[in-house]
């Protein structure tokens, strides 16, 4: 499985919220997608795919919370 | 090297997909792209928005000329039309060793600076992000990142008719929006501002 990490978004951001998944849990889903949506401050964070795979586990959905370096999901 | 394209007034979907083509470019390695544009009368809702901060309903809106979308952007309710000078930077935040608040100052900076040419002092503002004259605002962010690029950006009021925010809860907040024109009781030539606004963008974000 690979872990899809919320990555350091730099200049001291510690949190940020989970908008939206762009895939549902199951689905395959290609090395580079948009995976996930972060937003923080005015700003949305696409979190793309690592690896090709199936998005095995979604781990925090649309409103929660969540900070840098947590694991979202998982692809296998 | 910052490549700079002007898109002319153009419908805002349009330039979307002009943008999202730039990112894949980018992402691939492409040079870093400024395109500068100005949109017809368009109402967009951030990720964020709340339907309570339209004062209208969409039907009523579209009547008006006014396009509404819903768009991967932070922040609320958004207007776009014309005389509102808007900057798209396509730029690769790793390759220019940036984070994602750091990029939001860079690019209010270009709007500040760009005001003080005209003897306007202009702030950030990191609670309410945009571009503040006093109480009043200016310019309007908000931004989309995608493989580290960025897209959408900054709509700033040179000579926009400022009646039109009369429809929405800029930004979700009671503010009173203002414009270039009206804070200088002077017009502007949209082409000589868009060369201001690029050598701007080159020197804050220290393009030689």
């Amino acid at each position: 499985m690979t872990p899809v990490i919320v990555p350091d978004l730099g200049d001291g951001v510690t949190k940020v919220e989970v908008v939206m998944w762009c895939f549902d849990q199951g689905v395959s889903v290609r090395k580079h997608d948009d995976l996930v949506e972060l937003v923080t401050d005015k700003a949305i964070f696409n979190v793309s795919a690592p690896v090709s795979g199936i998005l095995k586990k979604i781990y925090y959905s649309s409103g929660q919370e969540v900070s840098i370096g947590c694991i979202l999901g998982e692809i296998e | 090297m910052i490549e700079i394209i002007d898109l002319g007034l153009i419908h805002f979907k349009t330039a979307l997909l002009k943008q999202k083509q730039a990112v894949l470019d980018v992402a691939s390695g492409g040079p870093d792209l400024l395109m500068l544009c100005e949109h017809p009368k368009t109402i967009t809702l951030g990720r964020k928005y709340k339907e309570a901060n339209l004062f209208q309903s969409r039907d009523s809106l579209n009547k008006q000329g006014f396009t509404v979308v819903e768009v991967d952007r932070g922040g609320d309710v958004s207007l776009h039309a014309p005389g509102q000078l808007i900057f798209y930077p396509i730029l690769n935040l790793k390759r220019n060793n940036l984070g994602i608040r750091e990029y939001l100052k860079k690019l209010e900076q270009v709007a500040v600076d760009l005001l003080a040419d005209f003897d306007i002092v202009a702030n950030g503002d990191d609670g309410n992000r945009g571009i503040w004259v006093g109480q009043r605002k200016i310019a309007s962010i908000g931004v989309g990142v995608s493989r580290w690029v960025t897209y959408h950006g900054m709509g700033l009021n040179l000579y926009t008719d400022l009646s039109l925010f009369n429809v929405i809860r800029p930004c979700g907040l009671d503010i009173q929006m203002t414009a270039l024109s009206g804070e200088t009781k002077k017009y502007f030539d949209m082409s000589e501002i868009k060369c201001r606004s690029a050598e701007n963008f080159k020197k804050v974000f220290g393009d030689k």
